[in-house]
């Protein structure tokens, strides 16, 4: 019998240093719903500086794992470290934007209130919001194009335009770390441009972003790595060592037919 | 005493009452399952509460009209005219309006129950009107119950247990699928209507025996309760009525046992027991199957994952998974495998390492998808394709030309 | 007349306000949480908690009775809570479990024991006794300011208060993560707060409420004041701040509108004697909330 390595290790043995240093460190993470694991003993180390695409079919367990390495689920193993420390005391370090379709849009609030709600760990309990407040958040709203929204009551706003004021409330939370959980679902193609736009500036200035993304087209073109994910991390590393048609072909088996692989890689 | 209770000694009134409640909690329990299974279990509450102020009009207006405002049937017949605005009002107002439902139902019991509450105060000061007892609805009270009172409860509680097991499928089926439901052709609103329709007739039913605020109890409790015992819709509400029917009448017999036992909190309360016992020692959905299946998961999922770091030469960070592998002999307790524990973590490898290669193979897809960390994988393919996929691993990598 | 007014109907009065204002506070995230019906539960279990109290103290005082309410509704959260996940049983059928039977467990235990003495019975739980709460010491608007007469103010009067304060105190610390943890649970999480406590607190200070109105409207018709207020408000503005200054206007309008009708409404048709103003103010409520569906500015859903 040959030496056996698997491929979803990437052949990498993280060190302690490795894990010191990443913004995020997952290790061996297990978590199930009921009986059944839909991630399964999964470690990562994302890089800091980078831009991260968490890809895999459905199902696949990528907001998952996402959810569970914020502490929003109870994985049933494994551990978590930001920038080398254990997740609660680094909460101010990281940014989360989750689901558009996770909440109620028909929350009786406005647009710069939920941007306002970015800065609820700098504002405490009972602090007063000020004007300095208010224009940092009308600030992040420009950043995303949604200046002139500011006062309108969410339940007005189109998906795109919900997405991006999701966006904006992350801006706000001022953090070195983004993690989103499927931006792009379901948005028009001016927030997506909008979207990749603001995550481009957030790398340029040595913010690290990971996000669970579902269109294996543009990821060559919005992302420097991936995390390939099927209940198992299948690969992880840059574009270019881990986006290969035999890792897609493995993490996506045949729901993906070569050809397909062959445009997007080609693409 | 309980035992002459048991076996309908206690007279003529007890026997009377036992029997009655009897009926009411198999039609209740059945009735109930379709509600549950319609996950919609407290617009009943909203009902329930929502029969007070008929029952106060009834009786003023039967008293207006020089009879008896006491009239069992008419007092009914009032519940069940304001039961049916109550419902009423609460689909307006989900709706109309941006409520939720649960604001709606929650609005429309309170603020007809505390009209109902105005309508007794009315009446307490009527001439006829002092000894009337309505409040006996409030909670159910048994002590004076006519022998035409139990012919009513028996007869109404009976046409309801028929027409729900008349009307049982097209409800099954609009609990299950109402998008199906209505593409074939049901009308799933005139579905919904009926089975809140036999609700209301439960609850109006009900009223004289349990009163208005625990009636619910009876609707909802058996067949949760039901519920934990079986998967099989028909088995659900068979089952709910017998739990239904058991809790009124040992419930109306412990009552009868002894005084200041009032009939409706204890059957309430006998219904309740059974739903405590299921919830506990169910065989499968059960709180105690749940916790040892779950820690007997989470014991797999920690030896799988300490027997892959093992053959890989990773350390193991978790101390419970630790503690699981020096226990099996598997590892010392300063993580180095013994060599048992080097056998297992080499045979769970190359398990992994021949699941690896099945989702490779694009002829494979599903049997692929049944990878969750755990399962054996001799247990999906033949020994013909484990043969196969180890001459790969055997092979060099890649995918064979 | 202002002498009697202050005697008979100032403090009722007084006490159907404050109590429709600490119910209908934590009423509005209670709805915007699609919790009402926690509302509904919690203030059927206030009776068994405060029989309880009761029984153990062998006096009707208001900390004991305060504390075993609380202790109530926060079991019976836990109850749901556990019989949802472990039972795998949606959150109305378990509700509908749990509040039923703890509501028969209370009723049984006030039959069964001897609260002659006291005052406390079923009808009382159920429909309350606001008239009674009357203020005989006082002479008038003068007796306001007359240490020896507020000395005999009925009981009732000073809990309720300090129970409103509590609750308002508890809504303007926790505004914040109240009102985030309410609109998006997961970011709440991620931002560090305690969401599980947080939603408990929101619990035990609405069982505080509850308990608090308990004496004065009894144990259904706070679940109106729990309820309408904030439902009528939602439909008023999409603005949460003004959300609960409308419930508290709302809270007030019934309150005051309620006691009124329920005293002199019979006069006006004939009639002598007054009617239940638990039950009136209950109904005020509900008309307002009709009012507030039909003609509410923002009363439509988001897809209208």
């Amino acid at each position: 019998m040959p030496e056996l390595t698997l491929a979803s290790n990437g052949g990498q043995v993280l060190t302690a240093e490795d894990t010191a240093n990443s913004p995020l460190a997952i290790r061996g993470m297990t978590v199930s719903y009921g009986q059944k694991p839909v991630v399964f003993s999964v470690d990562a180390t994302f890089v800091d500086g980078s831009m991260t695409a968490i890809i895999g079919p459905n199902g696949a367990g990528k907001s998952t794992m996402l959810k569970a390495a914020l502490g929003i689920l109870r994985p049933l193993s494994g551990s978590v470290t930001v920038y080398g420390k254990p997740l609660d005391e680094q909460r101010a370090r990281i940014a989360y934007v989750p689901q558009r379709a996770s909440v109620d849009w028909d929350f009786p609030t406005t647009v710069l209130d939920v941007v306002l709600m970015g800065m609820a760990r700098e504002l405490g309990l009972l602090r007063l919001i000020s004007g300095g407040h208010k224009s940092r958040a009308r600030e992040c709203l420009s950043r995303v194009g949604m200046e002139e929204f500011a006062n309108r009551q969410i339940g007005q706003l189109s998906g795109g335009q919900q997405q991006r004021v999701f966006l904006a409330r992350a801006l706000a939370q001022g953090a070195d770390l983004y993690l989103l959980d499927e931006p792009f679902a379901g948005v028009d193609a001016a927030t997506e441009k909008a979207i990749i736009a603001v995550l481009k500036k957030l790398k340029a200035d040595g913010k690290t972003v990971v996000s669970v993304h579902h269109d294996l087209a543009t990821v060559p073109e919005y992302f420097d790595r991936v995390l390939l994910l099927n209940t198992r991390k299948m690969a992880e590393g840059t574009v270019k060592e881990a986006f290969t048609s035999e890792n897609l072909q493995a993490a996506y088996g045949g729901r993906l037919a070569t050809a397909q692989i062959d445009q997007v890689l080609a693409g | 005493m309980i035992w002459q209770a048991l076996t309908l000694q206690l007279g003529y009134n007890a026997t009377l009452v036992a029997i009655g409640a009897m009926l009411l909690g198999v039609s209740a329990g059945v009735t109930g399952t379709f509600l549950f299974l319609r996950k919609r279990a407290l617009v009943s509450d909203a009902i329930s509460h929502a029969t007070l102020p008929g029952v106060g009009l009834a009786f003023i207006v039967m008293v207006a009209f020089g009879g008896d405002g006491r009239n069992l049937a008419g007092l009914l017949i009032g519940s069940a005219a304001t039961a049916a605005l109550g419902l009423a009002s609460v689909q307006w107002l989900t709706r109309r309006t941006r409520l939720a439902e649960d604001s709606a139902i929650g609005a429309v019991l309170s603020v007809f129950f505390g009209f109902g509450i105005v309508l007794l105060t009315v009446i307490q000061t009527m001439q006829s009107g002092r000894q009337a007892g309505l409040d006996g609805l409030l909670l159910g009270s048994t002590a004076g119950m006519l022998f035409s009172d139990a012919v009513l409860i028996a007869v109404g509680g009976a046409l309801t247990l028929a027409l729900t097991l008349l009307l049982r499928r097209p409800m099954i089926m609009v609990a299950f699928d109402p998008e199906f439901a209505a593409a074939q052709g049901m009308n799933t609103r005139a579905v919904d209507f009926a089975t809140m329709a036999l609700v209301m007739a439960v609850t109006v039913v009900g009223l004289k025996i349990v009163g208005l605020i625990l009636i619910v109890a009876l609707l909802i409790i058996p067949p949760v309760t039901a519920r934990f015992w079986t998967d099989n819709t028909a088995r659900v509400w068979q089952l709910s009525g017998v739990i239904g029917g058991v809790s009124g009448f040992i419930g109306a017999a412990i009552s009868a046992s002894a005084p200041a036992l009032p009939t409706g909190p204890i059957i309430v309360l006998t219904s309740f027991t059974l739903f405590a016992l299921s919830l506990f020692f169910a065989p499968n959905r059960g709180v105690l199957a749940a916790i040892l299946r779950h820690l007997r998961f989470q014991r797999r999922v920690h030896m799988r994952q300490g027997l892959l770091a093992l053959a890989q030469g990773q350390p193991i960070f978790e101390r419970y998974t630790m503690r699981i592998l020096a226990r099996e002999g598997l590892a010392r307790a300063d993580g180095v495998a013994t060599d048992d524990g080097r056998a297992r973590a080499a045979k769970a490898l190359l398990d992994e390492k021949r699941w690896e290669i099945l989702r490779g193979m694009a002829d494979h897809e599903s049997t692929a998808a049944l990878y969750d960390g755990l399962r054996q994988i001799e247990t999906v393919v033949t020994p013909d394709q484990l043969a196969e996929i180890d001459a790969r691993i055997a092979a060099p990598q890649g995918v064979p030309a | 007349m202002g002498s009697e007014f202050v005697s008979l109907s100032l403090p009722p009065m007084l006490i159907g306000i404050f109590a429709a204002i600490a119910c209908a506070l934590p009423g509005n995230f209670l709805v915007l949480r699609k919790q009402a019906l926690i509302g509904d539960a919690i203030s059927h279990v206030v009776l068994p908690g405060i029989v309880v109290a009761f029984l153990f103290t062998g006096t009707v005082t208001t900390w004991p009775m305060m504390i075993g309410a609380a202790v109530a509704a926060l079991v019976a959260v836990i109850l749901i809570e556990a019989i949802q996940r472990l039972g795998k049983i949606e959150p109305g059928a378990a509700m509908g479990v749990v509040f039923t039977s703890m509501f028969a467990a209370g009723v049984l235990l006030l039959e069964r024991s001897d609260t002659s003495s006291v005052h406390l019975d079923v009808e009382h739980a159920l429909m309350g006794n606001l008239e009674s709460l009357i203020w005989l010491d006082a002479f008038g608007w003068s007796s306001l300011l007359d240490p020896e007469a507020l000395a005999g103010l009925p009981p009732e009067l000073p809990r309720i208060f300090i129970a409103m304060v509590g609750v308002i105190a508890f809504i303007w610390i926790f505004w914040r993560p109240l009102k985030i943890s309410t609109f998006d649970e997961g970011f709440a999480q991620v931002m560090g707060m305690q969401t599980g406590a947080l939603g408990l607190a929101l619990v035990a200070i609405s069982a505080v409420a509850a308990v608090a109105a308990f004496d004065a409207v009894g144990s259904i018709i706070v679940i109106a004041m729990f309820i309408c207020p904030p439902a009528a408000a939602r439909l008023m503005t999409n603005r949460l701040g003004r959300q609960v200054g409308w419930s508290v206007v709302f809270a007030i309008l019934s309150a005051v509108f309620g006691y009124v009708f329920a005293g002199y409404g019979p006069m006006w048709f004939g009639g002598q004697d007054s009617v239940s103003a638990a039950g009136m103010i209950a109904t005020v409520s509900g008309v307002i909330l009709a009012l507030a569906a039909l003609f509410g500015p923002a009363r439509g859903g988001s897809q209208a």
